[in-house]
């Protein structure tokens, strides 16, 4: 606010200086006056403020340049912008919250403001980076007033034109995108997702991981600094923070079982620890209190709490409810022992024995899940609630299916674990510790990839570290030069022998050092499958689901194609989730009633003055025709034989045909 | 062709399709003796037996699976003509849908206008088009100044633009007298101006405005309805694409190919030419928007549903209001759309449902009657000295007793 005051202060003392307000009719005289006389003086020019109209000036140019000179001068106002719409004579001035500024050098007359000797007492920490903006050096520029100003790329191309200059080329990525190394020589497409896939990577998130309770949190164990990275690593520190391994590639197929992006891990190395990581998942549960004075309790529920699982789920709770740390639970097992008042309390119920009528409510570890309890927490909550927290720790070795990338949108899932004495091998005895196809790479132009690869083995033979800083990083004719003279080929590839035959391959395989992600997609969260189990109440149909343990639904467009193929059987087959088999009355066409005891069929409109005929159907159409019924809608069901006798005396005699076992008529119900 | 071999020919015409008969009959070289072309046509009814669909297939869905996957990969661009008056038209998606709905109103209506041998070269053909397009007095007209105090409208009309369409005031006038209520029309030579004058003067100032409006829409010239013309050079001959349609009118036209001129509005070719030419242009039109977006669809699934929309002699789109309409089971109806109308009317009429197609068969669980639920069992049935009525119970009761 105070900066805004200002502005507008300033502006009213300049407006004093260089405008006075005329009558509206003399305007447009004096425009075509100005026109005429000087282009630089268009005439009276339109000023808003933060969109507000606040007056008009009648040098645009001039007070532009005060203002621009004004910013430079005074740190205050270094986040004022100016935006000159010369077309429609309007001056627009930004100082509100929310646009995006970004840092460029000031260019006066062909010669950036910035020099060597900023550089040097930059280096030395004399000077800072708020020295230069309060010098004028460097200034912030919004999307409006950039497009009032011509960016020079490099010092190279600057003219005298030029107003400013990019601090470095490397400014026009995000942070994602530019910590990709060599990224000048990969496809655009690609270096987008390759950060997308970067944000999911499993690292070293937090030092203080083992004190926090995250939600859904991966760890990777023994992460490294890559060997090939970019000035933005050290930039944002992300050393400290790795999020990845360097890893042997080698870029070839390996039977087929890295086909369509799939990637072939060594058994060796994820035994050694390669791309291992924890899981961290907490469970919670409070003390809810209720009205009438009653709350759950958190306890070893007693035997007669409504809703008592076996005592042998409870087996890992401690007298106070809760479970003990480093305890190996699997699915089922009670975490936090709960009980709770009855949810419907009438008034017959206070009389009697509080825990009978008590039911449970402990959580348990849900469907296929597993695990160690890593930690504990008793504490409560803002409302004073008794509040516990169990972290759960799994670790997630490497397997089938688990998601793998490079940091150029390389990504891929494990296709197979091979044992490393099958992996094939180069002469000094190298094996890869993952084989990546060389399908991946024609198609996607990711040439940022390759030369990763061949930096990285460079830098670990070399023992440094490589700049593969955009634009600015190690040259890759150097890099490959620096390889041959420490005794490799220059191109990266080495002769290679199969694992299982130890022939030596016909052609040389390339094969170096990357840095490779593990991404938090893991198979193991998300694997599922089903044959039979638990139902919804309402359809009986099955739930759905992986939490559930439910069922895969086959879509209407999958049923399409089954009716297509006329494979009417398979579909009926597939349909059967919810077969139900239900006694109808022949006279009024519903359902009726099976006494299973006397094994005596009725029905409940008919008596039993009627025929009764089992009828298979899906329960979901029942429930159908019951919903029918609720809308006065009478859906009779008429039987025929599955069978048609044909008459003997008729001259095709033994010929019968098969029928619908029902018809449904549906008439108008007169009473409701 | 030899007596012989017509007689051969003869017992297939009912097996085979007029239109293999007749190409046999046009193709088969003269001297052909008659065991080989006997030889010859067991082999032909073989092949066209081969590619008869199977009894039980399911064209239909199929049809709809082929047209419906690749209108998912259908662009939603319209596409521009390029020229001098451009002119927008609906393609791909929207377009495929208007006609499959048949819509009565569609969005841009076309037509394709060719023309007789001597102005297909080129010949005239400005004047062609001059004649074509619709002008209304708007397009003439300069001015329009509204007098008050006389009650009267004072046209002033633009004189390049009666050049450019070969008329003058003379006509104009003609066209205009007589054509707006309770206002007299004058000309004035000299300066170009057509009044129309109030006959009673009382009226309000809301009857000359109007009069204004009406003006502007005076039919002058051209074809109703037509609002652009444009000629396209198709091979060697040119033809005339407009927009908006009236094929009655320009069937009337001396100058135009009455065997190939057409309109994208199936309900006009319906008036005119008939359902079978309606028909056709369903065809056309669908088999045009999977061309455009470079698909590859098997006309015969078009045809088929092409056929489906006219079968009933009228035009009937698969919409609710359509061939959904027609189905004979309430089930069905009810699965598409707006189910408790469909329930509720054929609980009114009480409607029986027959089963007899796909969707309410699964719906209840039972076979669909296709594919592999089509056949049934044939089996003979012994009974001693019963009568058919008694086994016919019998075997009631032993079918409910398998169906548990």
């Amino acid at each position: 606010m105070t900066v805004k005051k200002k502005i507008k202060k300033e502006k009213k003392q300049k407006k004093a200086q260089t405008t006075e307000k005329k009558p509206k009719k003399k305007k447009d005289t004096n425009k075509i006056k100005n026109v005429k006389m000087n282009e630089n003086l268009i005439g009276e020019t339109e000023v808003f403020m933060d969109d507000i109209f606040v007056g008009s000036v009648e040098k645009p140019e001039e007070f532009i340049k005060k203002i621009k000179n004004e910013r430079r001068m005074n740190r205050k106002f270094y986040t004022v912008n100016v935006y000159y719409d010369k077309k429609r004579k309007r001056i627009f001035i930004g100082s509100k919250k929310g646009r995006v500024l970004r840092p460029l050098i000031v260019v006066e007359n062909g010669e950036p403001k910035l020099t060597e000797d900023h550089i040097k007492q930059l280096e030395k920490n004399k000077i800072s980076w708020s020295d230069l903006i309060n010098e004028g050096i460097i200034e912030y520029l919004d999307a409006e007033e950039e497009e009032s100003a011509l960016v020079a790329i490099d010092k190279e191309d600057l003219t005298h034109e030029h107003t400013h200059l990019e601090i470095s080329p490397m400014d026009i990525f995000g942070l994602c995108t530019s910590l990709v190394p060599f990224e000048d020589h990969d496809h655009a497409v690609r270096l987008n997702q390759g950060s997308k896939n970067q944000k999911q990577a499993i690292g070293f998130y937090a030092a203080n991981f083992n004190y926090r309770m995250d939600m859904d949190v991966n760890l990777l164990h023994y992460p490294q600094r890559p060997i090939v990275s970019t000035l933005t690593q050290d930039i944002v520190n992300l050393d400290k923070h790795p999020y990845g391994q360097n890893v042997v590639v080698a870029i070839m197929s390996y039977e087929g079982y890295n086909m369509e992006d799939a990637v072939v891990f060594n058994k060796s190395s994820i035994e050694r620890g390669m791309a291992r990581s924890t899981y961290y998942r907490p469970v919670s549960s409070e003390e809810l209190k209720y009205s009438g004075g009653l709350m759950d309790d958190i306890s070893i529920p007693d035997k007669d709490v409504k809703g008592y699982r076996s005592e042998k789920e409870y087996a890992y709770l401690e007298e106070d409810g809760l479970i003990y740390p480093e305890a190996d639970v699997k699915e089922g097992d009670v975490i936090i022992g709960k009980t709770s008042p009855p949810r419907f309390l009438s008034s017959m119920d206070e009389y009697e024995l509080s825990t009978s009528s008590r039911r449970e409510s402990s959580i348990a570890l849900k469907h296929g899940e597993k695990g160690v309890v890593d930690m504990v927490l008793l504490t409560q909550n803002e409302e004073g609630n008794k509040l516990v927290q169990v972290r759960l720790r799994n670790t997630k070795m490497p397997e089938i299916g688990d998601k793998f990338t490079s940091r150029h949108g390389q990504k891929g899932i494990i296709g197979l674990i091979v044992p490393e004495e099958d992996m094939p091998f180069t002469s000094s005895g190298i094996k890869p510790d993952i084989i990546f196809s060389p399908q991946g790479i024609p198609s996607r132009m990711t040439l940022g990839h390759m030369i990763e690869l061949i930096a990285g083995k460079t830098g670990s033979m070399a023992g440094r570290y490589i700049d593969g800083t955009i634009f600015s990083g190690e040259d890759e004719m150097d890099i490959r030069k620096e390889l041959e003279n420490m005794g490799f080929r220059e191109d990266g590839s080495e002769v290679m022998y199969d694992g299982i035959t130890g022939r030596a391959y016909k052609s040389t395989i390339y094969i170096g050092n990357m840095y490779y992600l593990k991404l938090k997609h893991l198979v193991s969260n998300k694997l599922h499958s089903r044959s039979t189990g638990p139902i919804q109440l309402l359809t009986r149909q099955p739930t759905e689901g992986r939490a559930n343990e439910g069922g895969l639904r086959l879509g209407e467009m999958e049923k399409d194609t089954l009716v297509a193929h006329g494979a009417s059987v398979l579909l009926k087959e597939r349909f059967d989730s919810d077969r139900a088999v239900f006694p109808i009355c022949e006279k009024c066409g519903m359902v009726g009633v099976h006494d299973t005891r006397t094994n005596s069929f009725f029905c409940s409109v008919c008596g039993t003055d009627t025929e009764i005929s089992n009828v298979e159907m899906s329960y979901s159409f029942k429930l159908m025709l019951d919903e029918f019924k609720s809308l006065c809608i009478y859906p009779k069901m008429e039987l025929k034989s599955k069978l048609t006798v044909y008459d003997e005396d008729e001259k095709d005699s033994s010929k019968s045909d098969d029928k619908k076992a029902e018809n449904i008529t549906e008439t108008e119900n007169a009473k409701v | 062709m030899e007596q012989a071999l017509k007689n051969t020919l003869k017992k297939y015409e009912t097996k085979l399709p007029g239109k293999i008969i007749e190409e046999i009959e046009t193709n088969i070289p003269a001297g052909y003796s008659k065991i080989k072309f006997e030889k010859l046509m067991e082999k032909i009814y073989a092949e066209y037996k081969k590619t008869l669909t199977d009894p039980g297939e399911f064209v239909g869905l199929i049809g709809a699976e082929s047209i419906g996957e690749p209108g998912t990969q259908m662009t939603l661009n319209t596409f521009h003509f390029a020229g001098v008056a451009e002119m927008n038209v609906t393609t791909g998606l929207p377009r495929l849908i208007e006609v499959l709905d048949a819509r009565k109103t569609i969005k841009t209506k076309m037509m394709d206008i060719y023309l007789e041998k001597p102005y297909s070269n080129g010949e005239n053909i400005e004047k062609i088009i001059s004649s074509l397009k619709e002008t209304k007095m708007g397009y003439l007209v300069d001015e329009i100044n509204i007098d008050i105090s006389e009650g009267k409208l004072d046209v002033l009309l633009n004189n390049k633009r009666m050049e450019e369409l070969d008329l003058d005031i003379e006509k104009i006038f003609k066209k205009c007298s007589n054509k707006i209520r309770s206002f007299k029309c004058k000309k004035d030579k000299d300066s170009n101006i057509i009044i129309f004058e109030l006959k009673s003067k009382s009226s309000s100032l809301n009857k000359l405005y109007d009069a204004k409006e009406k003006i502007k829409e005076i039919y002058i010239k051209g074809v109703k309805s037509i609002k652009q013309v444009l000629p396209v050079k198709e091979g060697n001959e040119y033809k005339i694409v407009t927009s908006g349609t009236n094929l009655p009118s320009v069937l009337k036209l001396d100058f135009i190919d009455k065997t190939r001129t057409r309109s994208n509005d199936i309900y006009e070719i319906r008036d005119i030419l008939g359902i079978e030419a309606a028909r056709q242009v369903i065809i056309d039109e669908v088999m045009k928007v999977i061309e455009q977006q470079g698909l590859n669809v098997d006309i015969r699934h078009i045809m088929l549903v092409a056929d489906t929309i006219c079968v009933s002699g009228k035009i009937q789109g698969i919409t609710r209001y359509g061939i959904v309409k027609e189905k004979l089971s309430v089930l069905a109806r009810a699965s598409f759309e707006t189910p408790l109308k469909h329930l509720f009317n054929a609980s009114m009429m009480g409607e029986e449902d027959p089963l007899y197609s796909v969707i309410e068969n699964i719906m209840i669980n039972q076979y669909i009657p296709g594919g592999t639920g089509l056949p049934g069992l044939i089996t003979e049935i012994h009974t001693k000295n019963t009568k058919t009525k008694k086994s016919k119970s019998q075997n009631k009761k032993k079918a409910k007793n398998s169906k548990k």
